[in-house]
């Protein structure tokens, strides 16, 4: 196996790196943020069961993604996932919340228009209703999942240091629950543009369990994922929850449960099956970005509650931050990649077979 | 045998919730022998009986101070409920506060042995009475607090209704002993006791405005 193939993934793990740092806050910020949980406790359970959603559920997302550009260079790959984790970085620097979804498909879209290519249509429609939708239908969930936790509470009349318990055991769940969810729908957007340069062969395990090259990427990207979250969350998770410290802690149960069924539901396999087998439509394949759909969650707990304290302002701010992200990525991954065709002497993509004859090797 | 750290964690849980029940019911025991022990004074003056009551009120006390000493030190230590730790800590003091005033208004009793004039104390009962209402209202403003947090403007309702009545009552009491005949001296005892009394349903009144503002902000 080329040596090089693994220099080009490494930028892959940064920005699994970054997405674990930033996103895994957001399934266990509160909880640390209050001191429910421990950050020991939130970041052993998160790495755990990032790279566990990662494996068992994370290939489908990543071949929609991995369609979506089609990237067919290693090099090309390469600075996409690099374009995605400076603009993130950017980002977060800037003090907004950042999808990893919307920065990925701004990389793969600026390589797209770099190597003159068309980005399957398909895929992007279905990753940009998920990134519409994913949010939406958080805040529809965390509405009425408030609503049900709060009547619940009311009629069980559960003491008050009892109700502490519950909730802790509660967002340790949760937080289980979303982590894994997390890697199952994210794992996409680190590995998914090396699906099709993928350096990986399948094998088979005693002549039964065959591993897939998109679950072998899913491990190194859950493992990425999973040292972000271990080595940078703390203090992301610390800001975030103090910045979100009007919720409660059940409160806080509510969001990050809604958040990862909604990141479950756009990421699992058995699902479409069974949807299919029903004959119904199914549900597309693709990344949810695990901060939108946070986002949504808290804005449908808010509206239950007092819709008067919302702060449309902080909603505008963190809403041109997701159109800026894209348009970020895209024109870094075009840069990048400019760089890399012609001062590194990279081939950022194959040659379409029209033009076979001329090298994109300057000199 | 190691104990699995959730069974620990259920065990811890219903110890805490034990000692804060424990509390309460201290807190309400002390209010009803408060008002046995003014009732008997009323009646009979320093009788062995009321000073039997005011030992009670006193070990009473005293049990509610260890178990809250108890409650705070489990609640830091162990991290329990880190959003409320700080409230429950604040009622759980000020709770104890109206039982000390009770029980520092027996010893008042005990040693100063005032004279009460036959007219007033009619009068006398009446506020002891309000103020027994009100402790017991806020009693169980604070049991609702823990268990049922709706209930707990219900029941701070009552003790704003029994502070206001205990208020009325003393100040026609005050009047009354100033319009009388007695020596400025005796009436100045007199009002003492009427404030001492008084100022166990204000203090109630003040923790149970503490109790709604703590609820506005465990509201989930």
């Amino acid at each position: 196996m080329d040596i090089s193939a693994f220099i080009f993934l490494s930028s892959g793990l940064f920005f699994g790196w970054a997405l674990g740092a930033n996103n895994l806050a957001n399934v266990f910020g509160t909880a640390v943020g209050t001191r429910m949980i421990r950050f020991t406790t939130a970041a052993a359970i998160g790495a755990v069961f990032v790279v566990l959603g990662a494996v068992i559920s994370g290939s489908g997302t990543s071949e929609t993604v991995g369609k979506l550009g089609s990237i067919d260079a290693p090099a090309g790959a390469f600075m996409a996932a690099l374009a995605a984790a400076v603009a993130v970085f950017m980002m977060t620097r800037a003090g907004l919340p950042v999808s990893t979804t919307a920065a990925i498909v701004g990389a793969v879209v600026g390589w797209n228009l770099f190597s003159e290519t068309w980005p399957d249509l398909d895929s992007l429609r279905s990753i940009l209703i998920g990134l519409v939708v994913g949010p939406v239908l958080a805040a529809g969930f965390a509405m009425v999942l408030f609503v049900a936790t709060r009547a619940a509470l009311a009629a069980a009349k559960v003491h008050m240091v009892r109700l502490d318990m519950y909730t802790r055991l509660g967002l340790i769940v949760a937080g289980a629950l979303g982590a894994y969810s997390l890697g199952a729908s994210n794992v996409a957007n680190v590995v998914g543009v090396f699906i099709e340069t993928s350096p990986f062969t399948p094998f088979t395990i005693d002549g039964f369990l065959t591993i897939t090259p998109a679950q072998q990427l899913a491990v190194l990207g859950g493992l990425s994922i999973a040292i972000g979250a271990c080595t940078y969350s703390g203090k992301v998770m610390h800001t975030v929850g103090a910045g979100l410290f009007t919720l409660s802690p059940v409160a806080a149960w509510v969001v990050v449960m809604a958040h990862s069924i909604v990141l479950i539901l756009f990421a699992s396999r058995n699902l479409e099956a069974v949807l299919a087998g029903l004959g119904l439509p199914t549900i597309p394949l693709v990344p949810i970005s695990s901060t939108e759909a946070i986002i949504g969650a808290v804005i449908g707990v808010a509206l239950v509650k007092e819709a008067h304290n919302i702060r449309w302002y902080v909603l505008a701010r963190i809403t041109v931050g997701w159109v800026m992200t894209p348009v970020i990525a895209a024109v870094i991954c075009f840069v990048g990649l400019f760089f890399l065709q012609n001062v590194f002497n990279q081939e950022v993509y194959l040659p379409a077979v029209g033009d076979a004859v001329e090298t994109h090797q300057p000199g | 045998m190691a104990v699995p750290r959730e069974f620990a964690l259920f065990r811890r849980t219903k110890a805490l919730e034990n000692e804060i029940d424990e509390f309460l019911d201290k807190l309400s025991e002390g209010a009803l022998s408060f008002r046995i022990a003014v009732q008997t004074y009323l009646a009979h003056g320093r009788t062995p009986a009321f000073e039997e009551k005011l030992a009670q009120v006193n070990a009473l006390e005293s049990s509610a101070d260890h178990l809250r000493r108890s409650i705070e030190i489990k609640l830091y230590s162990q991290t329990l409920i880190p959003e409320s730790r700080g409230d429950v800590l604040g009622l759980l003091e000020t709770l104890d506060s109206v039982m000390n005033l009770m029980e520092g208004a027996l010893w008042a009793f005990s040693i100063e042995t005032p004279e009460i004039p036959e007219p007033f104390r009619a009068d006398y009962n009446n506020l002891t009475d309000m103020t027994v209402h009100c402790v017991d209202a806020l009693t169980q403003s604070a049991r609702a607090f823990f268990r049922n947090i709706e209930a707990v403007a219900d029941h701070n309702h009552k003790v704003m209704f029994f502070e206001k009545e205990a208020d009325k009552i003393s100040t026609k009491l005050k009047r009354a002993v100033f319009e009388s005949s007695l020596a400025l001296p005796a009436k100045m005892q007199l009002r003492y006791f009427v404030e001492k009394i008084d100022d166990i349903a204000d203090r109630a009144e003040d923790v149970a405005d503490r109790l709604a503002i703590y609820t506005i902000k465990r509201t989930v």
